[in-house]
């Protein structure tokens, strides 16, 4: 990251490109700090779903009418500017999914039945979330192999020594995230993937948390498959990535039949499309899939070195203020992270905080975080988690504190 | 003892006065429950937890000369606060008013919008196992007599 590429971004402008910011909940300003669980959308992504669909609403691909074909170069166009964002070779690399989820279990479904024989490993690491687990469950219970766990440290941090430990000729897919949805940590993917790739593994990286706030660069990382969404990264709901080496993919069976994923069908033989429609089964998500080149677009703009900047800043920031306030632990001390911050109160249950902040208009997450293994590495039930996207600022924070401080006063006192 | 109806009122009026500011009534709902007489150790049994609530409510009840009476606790402040107002309308009623309540005062005080969708299913378990209470009291009752 060059230093020298780092403008200061201004906040309150990039804000005023988030209509839904703007509004009072429970009478309070709205302080949004859920972004790892969804961010929100500037008009400018808006403004296209409304474009699509007022201009060229068509099923893209077949038809020959002028709309169609209007309809069939936005979502293209899409696909081109994913595989810049992802840094990929070839644009037949990018499959469009539902989300991650789907990513990965196309990925286990297909990759993983046709590839997995018994006896065979899979290491994931501690701090997936539960779709970067379960899928992997079933296609272990299917094939009857076996499934590891990299462990991590106290600060949340997996241990790398460990993982080098349970590699061997027998490993033959490690899936882990680039970044952990719960406590921030960033993993070091690129060790990760050439240590995998010495014992003939490939690699999954789920990159839910990690497209929104760093670079990425899947030819440089040599990752196998790469998993993005949308919608945490300013973009629509209900469109995801899975970006997969072509040699790869071109050997896995389809994921879902029916329309689009063929080249010829009859009653004894069908034969299947190339790629990357091979996987794409059925008319997709087309109003989201354009819309989501915006998201592309608005966070290519900022730059992804600023935007890193500026969350750096404000991660700093909270955790300094939040570890004042009494009785708090922070849970996820890694020494690289996103603007993820998960902590817990003593004697203060995290429903409770969350619903206090809420009457507050202070949105952030409280539970498990879809990461009960996790949760549970550490002893707890839950957190409670502040997550900060590009137009977040320290008053937001201020705010988060202050009503942070307000709770304990009340059940403490 | 006064009618599940009257303590309904009450307690629709006693919220009026928060003026539906929303951090208010959390506060407010909270030291409701931070009133509830403590509850045993002893009694936070797996058989008293109120299935269906997303945090962990144990209800305790038992009969008194033909009445009905409850106690609760919960790990989270707020859902504490919630099943005291159950306690505080049924505690001391009879199998039969029990049965027979129509609960009408959450909508009144606004409840749907302070609670979200998973606490109110839990709502709707504490208010069922509290029935159900009485339905086992009442049918004891009628086999004795």
């Amino acid at each position: 990251m060059k230093v020298s590429a780092i403008t200061h971004l201004d906040i309150q402008k990039i804000r005023s490109e988030f209509p839904v910011l703007d509004q009072q909940v429970n009478g309070k300003p709205l302080v949004y700090l859920d972004n790892a669980a969804t961010s929100q959308k500037p008009k400018r992504v808006i403004a296209k779903l409304k474009e699509y669909y007022e201009g060229y609403n068509a099923n893209i691909h077949r038809g020959i009418h002028t709309l169609a074909e209007t309809a069939t170069k936005a979502y293209e166009a899409t696909r081109e500017s994913v595989r810049d964002f992802l840094g990929a070779a070839h644009v037949e690399e990018i499959i469009f999914t539902r989300g991650v989820t789907e990513s990965i279990n196309l990925v286990a479904a297909t990759y993983g039945r046709s590839f997995l024989q018994k006896g065979d490993e899979i290491i994931i690491g501690t701090l997936e979330h539960h779709s970067n687990i379960v899928p992997w469950q079933m296609v272990c219970e299917e094939k009857e192999a076996v499934l590891k766990v990299i462990p991590v440290n106290d600060r949340g941090e997996l241990d790398l020594k460990e993982y080098k430990q349970l590699l061997s000729s027998k490993t033959k897919i490690v899936a882990t995230n680039h970044a952990s949805n719960s406590l921030g940590t960033i993993n070091p993917i690129k060790e990760i993937i050439e240590l995998a790739h010495a014992q003939g593994a490939v690699v999954l990286i789920d990159g839910a948390q990690s497209a929104a706030h760093l670079p990425i660069d899947v030819k440089a990382l040599d990752a196998d498959f790469y998993c993005i969404s949308s919608h945490k990264m300013y973009g629509p709901t209900g469109v995801g990535v899975l970006y997969g080496k072509k040699e790869l993919l071109e050997k896995m069976p389809p994921y879902m039949g029916g329309g689009e994923m063929i080249k010829d069908v009859s009653f004894t033989k069908t034969t299947y499309n190339d790629l990357p429609y091979k996987f794409e089964a059925g008319t997709p998500n087309i109003a989201d899939v354009v819309a989501f080149n915006e998201a592309i677009a608005f966070v290519n703009e900022l730059g992804k070195e600023n935007i890193h900047q500026h969350e750096s800043e404000l991660l700093a920031y909270a955790t300094d203020k939040l570890s004042t306030i009494p009785g708090i632990t922070l849970i996820g001390t890694a020494h690289h992270k996103v603007s993820v911050l998960s902590f817990i109160i003593e004697g203060i249950h995290h429903f409770d905080i969350g619903q206090m902040l809420d009457a507050r208009g202070i949105a952030v997450r409280t539970g498990h975080h879809c990461t009960q293994p996790l949760m549970e590495r550490f002893g707890i039930e839950g957190t409670v988690r502040a997550s900060f996207a590009v137009y977040n600022t320290k008053e937001e924070i201020d705010s988060l504190v202050e009503g942070l401080k307000r709770v304990v006063n009340f059940l403490k006192q | 003892m006064k009618a599940i109806t009257d303590i309904q009122e009450e307690i629709v009026n006693e919220f009026s006065l928060l003026d539906g500011d929303q951090e208010m009534t959390v506060l407010y709902i909270m030291e409701l429950g931070q009133k509830l007489p403590p509850m045993e150790e002893a009694e936070k049994t797996e058989q008293n937890i109120v299935k269906g609530c997303q945090s962990t409510v144990w209800l305790t009840s038992k009969l008194d000369n033909g009445r009905v009476y409850f106690n609760a606790d919960s790990n989270t402040a707020i859902t504490k606060g919630l099943v005291s107002l159950l306690v505080r309308i049924f505690s001391g009623q009879t199998p039969d008013q029990i049965l027979d309540a129509n609960l009408t005062f959450m909508s009144k005080i606004g409840m749907d919008r302070f609670i979200g969708t998973q606490r109110s299913n839990g709502f709707a378990a504490m208010t069922k196992q509290i029935k159900m209470y009485a339905l086992a009291y009442k049918t004891k009752m009628e086999v004795k007599s």
